[in-house]
């Protein structure tokens, strides 16, 4: 089963966002800011990591930065879920090494989506 | 909803749009038609019904549209704009290098996510359409669905379903919570109003058709009609995309899949001796007022 790690300083959030990747097929572990979300990393490397942007200690963008230069930091597939909706942050983030991007709010067909985008889900063709 | 109520709007569908609804779709109806009631100021389905009858035909056009909208959004599926891109265009920019010219027609184009989809695939195919002439023509049953696709105006929601971020960055523009498709796209893309139960000569002929799902709606018979009809509508050297639901097999022998790329199809060549010779002498881009 593939792991993935749900960053996200808000407790809900982590709960709605662990929800929809369980169903996804996934083994979810959660931190709540970047320096615990690398602890996770180091120990073993998740295929799947859902980055929140604003949080305490250390943000989505500086973890992101530290997590490509470790070693294996390449391999997981990292997928921006954040309030922060600006070209000028989408831009930023993907030039950092992201490599989806979710705007708040979102749902199950938005992760989904996402999640097909990188490989991380296969697709289902859809009928009606 | 009562059965002569359910009949009653069965039989209206099936005249007006084509749709035929077996008889278990009475939640389809409810989901979409209660909204509509309460929106005209009649309490349920049966006012609504009974307002029909008396012959409101905004309301009847209304009914017809909330029917037969789909949701959809962008790349929807992704093989078919993958056979597009590494199937169909490369055929057609070899086929075409003489006169350098591509229409392609999304039969069922909806709120625009599908023929802008199709846009988005050329524009990157970048310089290998240089110089050429690219005709998107979307058509759709219901107007209410043509002037959102015109308006190329998505909701934050709709523009992360099925849509690259990278695409979103590069072709469309935030505009307060919703993202506006940029100027360049929306000039590749004709939108126009159409029944696909009535003639389409008037249309031309193209290159590519997209006609994806929106023929499970119809039964065998009004199918058959339909593909015979889009056959004299494409280039002998043409592709027919359908949804992953869909075939044209055991219906028509106007068109035959193509082997590994399910979903795309091409005119049978036997299709030449059952179509009219006038058609093959039309002018492409002849389009009769309506």
């Amino acid at each position: 089963m593939k792991t993935c790690l749900v960053v996200d300083d808000s407790s809900i959030v982590r709960k709605v966002a662990r929800r929809i990747v369980e169903s996804l097929g996934f083994h979810v572990i959660e931190a709540e800011d970047g320096v615990e979300a690398l602890v996770h990393c180091k120990k073993a490397m998740p295929e799947a990591i859902l980055l929140d942007w604003n949080m305490p200690v250390m943000d989505g963008f500086q973890f992101l930065g530290t997590l490509r230069r470790m070693p294996g930091g390449d391999e997981p597939k990292v997928v921006f879920c954040t309030t922060e909706t600006g070209i000028d942050h989408i831009t930023k983030a993907m030039g950092g090494g992201a490599n989806e991007y979710i705007m708040k709010p979102f749902d199950k067909d938005i992760v989904m989506a996402k999640f097909q985008e990188v490989g991380l889900v296969e697709r289902e063709e859809t009928a009606a | 909803m009562n059965a002569p109520d359910y009949e009653y709007l069965r039989k209206l569908l099936k005249e007006r749009s084509g749709l035929d609804l077996s008889a278990d779709k009475q939640y389809l109806i409810e989901s979409r038609l209660l909204p509509l009631a309460r929106k005209a100021g009649l309490a349920g389905i049966p006012e609504l019904v009974q307002k029909l009858q008396g012959g409101s035909s905004a309301l009847i056009t209304s009914v017809v549209e909330a029917m037969t909208t789909n949701e959809t959004f962008f790349f929807r599926d992704k093989v078919p704009f993958d056979h597009f891109r590494d199937t169909i265009m490369p055929e057609i920019l070899k086929a075409r290098a003489g006169k350098r010219s591509v229409r392609i027609w999304c039969a069922a184009g909806s709120t625009g996510q599908e023929p802008y989809s199709l846009a988005m695939t050329l524009k990157e195919m970048g310089a290998a359409l240089t110089g050429w002439r690219v005709e998107i023509i979307a058509t759709d049953l219901s107007q209410e669905v043509l002037e959102k696709a015109k308006s190329g105006v998505y909701s934050q929601f709709e523009v992360q379903r099925g849509l690259p971020i990278q695409h979103l960055v590069k072709y469309f523009k935030p505009n307060g919570e919703t993202w506006q498709i940029n100027p360049e796209l929306r000039a590749m893309v004709q939108h126009r109003q159409l029944n696909l139960l009535q003639d389409f000569s008037h249309l031309g002929t193209f290159d590519v058709i997209f006609c994806r799902n929106v023929l499970i709606y119809f039964d065998q018979e009004t199918k058959i009609n339909i593909f015979n009809r889009l056959a004299r509508q494409i280039e002998p050297d043409g592709f027919l995309v359908l949804g992953a639901a869909e075939t044209v097999v055991g219906l028509t022998d106007t068109f035959r899949p193509l082997a590994d790329r399910r979903g795309l199809y091409r005119p049978n060549d036997s299709r030449a001796a059952a179509k009219p010779a006038a058609d093959s002498a039309a002018p492409r881009m002849a389009i009769a007022g309506r």
